[in-house]
């Protein structure tokens, strides 16, 4: 299922971030941080809470200027593009988000067709079709009619990714897209992902908590501490008992995953000290 | 335009269909209620004779059709939509539900304006109010959005909310203070400040008109970009919505649209805040189907209010507000009792 390629990064991806410095007011969240997204890769964030994933995922989508360094899209800052085109290429889920109360699924994800729409020219059939391949792969088609305030947690996880998949861009983010989800969907979802990045249509980048997860589904892995990029590549190399005790202060051991071969992380007991301390 | 896009291309159609027609029957409604709006009042006139006066005029009726109930009839069309129009832009643009042109000090800041044109610079004539209540409402507009986004955390609903109410506190200090010193001033104002489209005449109308009329299309221009905002604005900038320029069109629009319709009217409440809630319950949140909707409801509104008004205290009449409020609050409360308060 999953590939491990593409170690090493090609110079001139698409989206890349140089040392960046991202603060909210006085307080810094990441300096010197520099990130390479490798093209038509499913890369997963992964690190502890409040390590700066979702600022980092903010600034690459242009929601948060960075107060030094860049976000360079396509050979050129970020910055510089007039905002619907930046919406053309990217799009993201953020870990939150407002649903207006009385909106129905399909008109939420009709939303998602924002960037490609003109002020004459409201809805085109471009548009209805992006709007219902979104809904079937997001297995929220049943539910196009129904109010979105009135769904499940999960099915409305679902909807959001289904307005993100509507929007079309080669480039995809998703912060969390499986929180809600119990665990059929979050394999349902990440299966997802992984179908958009095999079938070379788009670069997808998630930040995901589930680690095992993570290192299943991820062609390239990238682990995050205090704003920091602690390691980042093929799973398989760099997922290890030292990095995850230096990431996450959590003693465990790493087995291969029956399924896939990927490392499994299986953490320490707490009564009986681990015995295995290598793997 | 579409509202919704369900895998069946017939719901979307019929969808579609039921709005278009919507808005059709709604058009109707205001015609009638305009046509009878010029025929009816402490003395009535037959329809037939409506038309004849408006075209050829000269006996007395007619001259009370053309000179008086036109541009009364007119106003009312201006001002609902104005007010209705502009409660739906403040709705949206600080994600508030009970936002309305009172709510974020424009009201108060025309009423300003109009009592300082009444008290140091001696102007009476209605149609000279309008530049006072449009400056007075633009800087109770700055104060509250300079207010409600100082300092770090930046501008929120709440805080803005917030700016508002106390600004609005500041506001009617101030008009009490100078009503007060003058007896003029405070009949004058008085009469302003009930809120009423009686005796409002030709030049008027023609007056506050562009700025509505502005106001309006300003407003219209910026649907979608609303309907992108209503998902919060990293979900606004993630779809490439131009976030601030958005508010700023929004907060102008809204600014002429209050100025002009207050200054014209009097503080007219429950318009703005009502309309766009009625409409929402038909039409869903989508702002390209809301805004022209409460283009026809907030005038259906305004005029059936004046129309009632003059009716029912034959041969006397009720200020216009009176009556909007009256209507106003008990459909507010149906509203929220029916259904969760329809959102944004
Ligand atoms: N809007 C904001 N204003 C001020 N500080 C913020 C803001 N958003 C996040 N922070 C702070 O920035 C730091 C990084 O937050 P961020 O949301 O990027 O973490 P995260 O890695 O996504 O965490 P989680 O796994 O919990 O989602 C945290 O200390 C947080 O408190
Ligand atoms: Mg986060």
């Amino acid at each position: 299922m999953t590939t491990d390629l593409q170690t090493q990064p090609p110079p001139g991806n698409r989206l890349r971030a140089h040392d960046l410095k991202l603060q909210y007011g006085e307080r810094v969240v990441a300096e010197n941080l520099s990130i390479d997204i490798p093209d038509h890769s499913l890369t997963m964030i992964v690190g502890p809470n409040a390590c700066g994933k979702s600022t980092l995922l903010r600034s690459l989508a242009r929601l948060l200027a960075p107060n030094h360094g860049s976000v360079v899209l396509d050979g050129q800052d970020i910055s510089r593009y007039p905002s619907k085109e930046v919406a053309r290429r990217l799009g993201l889920l953020p870990q939150t988000s407002i649903a207006p109360d009385g909106i129905t699924v399909a008109d939420l994800v009709a939303r998602g067709r924002f960037p490609h729409q003109k002020f004459l020219r409201q809805w085109s059939t471009d548009d209805d079709v992006a709007v219902t391949a979104a809904l079937e792969r997001t297995n929220t088609a049943d539910l196009a009619s129904r109010f979105v305030d009135e769904l499940s947690g999960g099915q409305r996880q679902r909807v959001w990714l289904a307005m993100a998949l509507a929007q079309e861009t080669p480039l995809l983010l998703l912060d969390e897209p499986t929180t809600y989800l119990d665990i059929a969907h979050q394999v349902e979802v990440l299966d997802l992902c992984a179908e958009l990045q095999e079938s070379g249509e788009r670069t997808v980048v998630v930040v995901l908590h589930e680690l095992n997860l993570a290192a299943r589904y991820a062609t390239h892995l990238i682990a995050m501490r205090a704003g920091q990029v602690v390691a980042q590549g093929a799973p398989k190399e760099i997922v290890t008992p030292e990095l995850i005790e230096s990431v996450y202060h959590l003693r465990c051991s790493i087995i291969d995953d029956p399924e896939t071969g990927t490392p499994l992380v299986v953490p320490a007991a707490r009564r009986s000290a681990p015995r295995v301390r290598e793997s | 335009m579409s509202t919704a896009v369900l895998s069946p291309p017939t719901t979307v159609n019929s969808v579609r269909r039921r709005l278009v027609l919507g808005l059709a029957v709604a058009a109707a409604i205001l015609v009638v209620l305009m046509a009878a709006s010029l025929a009816l009042g402490a003395e009535h006139v037959p329809f037939g004779q409506v038309w004849r006066a408006l075209t050829v005029g000269g006996t007395d009726a007619d001259v009370i059709v053309r000179d008086v109930r036109l541009p009364r009839t007119l106003l009312g069309v201006l001002v609902g939509s104005a007010l209705a129009v502009a409660g739906a832009l403040m709705q949206a643009l600080s994600r508030n539900p009970l936002a309305e042109p009172g709510l974020l000090g424009v009201n108060a800041g025309a009423s300003l304006g109009v009592v300082i044109a009444m008290a140091y610079f001696g102007i009476g004539a209605l149609s000279g109010y309008i530049w006072f209540a449009l400056i007075g409402a633009s800087i109770a507009t700055v104060a509250v959005y300079a207010l409600g986004s100082a300092g770090a955390a930046g501008a929120s609903p709440a805080r803005l909310a917030l700016a508002g109410a106390a600004i609005t506190a500041a506001l009617t200090g101030a008009i009490s203070a100078i009503v007060l010193l003058s007896s003029t001033v405070f009949n004058g104002f008085r009469a302003w400040s009930v809120g009423t489209l009686s005796g409002r005449t030709a030049p008027v109308v023609i007056q506050v008109a562009p700025f509505i009329v502005i106001g309006v299309v300003l407003g219209l221009f910026l649907v979608s970009s609303l309907n992108a905002l209503a998902l919060g604005e990293d979900a606004a900038k993630g779809l490439g919505a131009n976030v601030a320029r958005t508010r700023l069109l929004g907060v102008v629009a809204t600014t002429l649209l209050c100025g002009a319709a207050t200054a014209a009217a009097g503080p007219i409440s429950f318009v703005g805040l009502v309309v766009p809630h009625m409409v929402r319950t038909f039409t869903g949140p989508d702002h390209r189907w809301l805004l022209p909707y409460c283009l026809l409801a907030g005038p259906i509104l305004m005029v059936a209010a004046d129309l009632a008004g003059r009716l029912i205290a034959r041969p006397g009449e009720l200020p216009t507000a009176l009556v909007t409020a009256v209507v106003g609050a008990p459909v507010f409360v149906y509203l929220i009792r029916r259904r969760r308060m329809a959102g944004l």
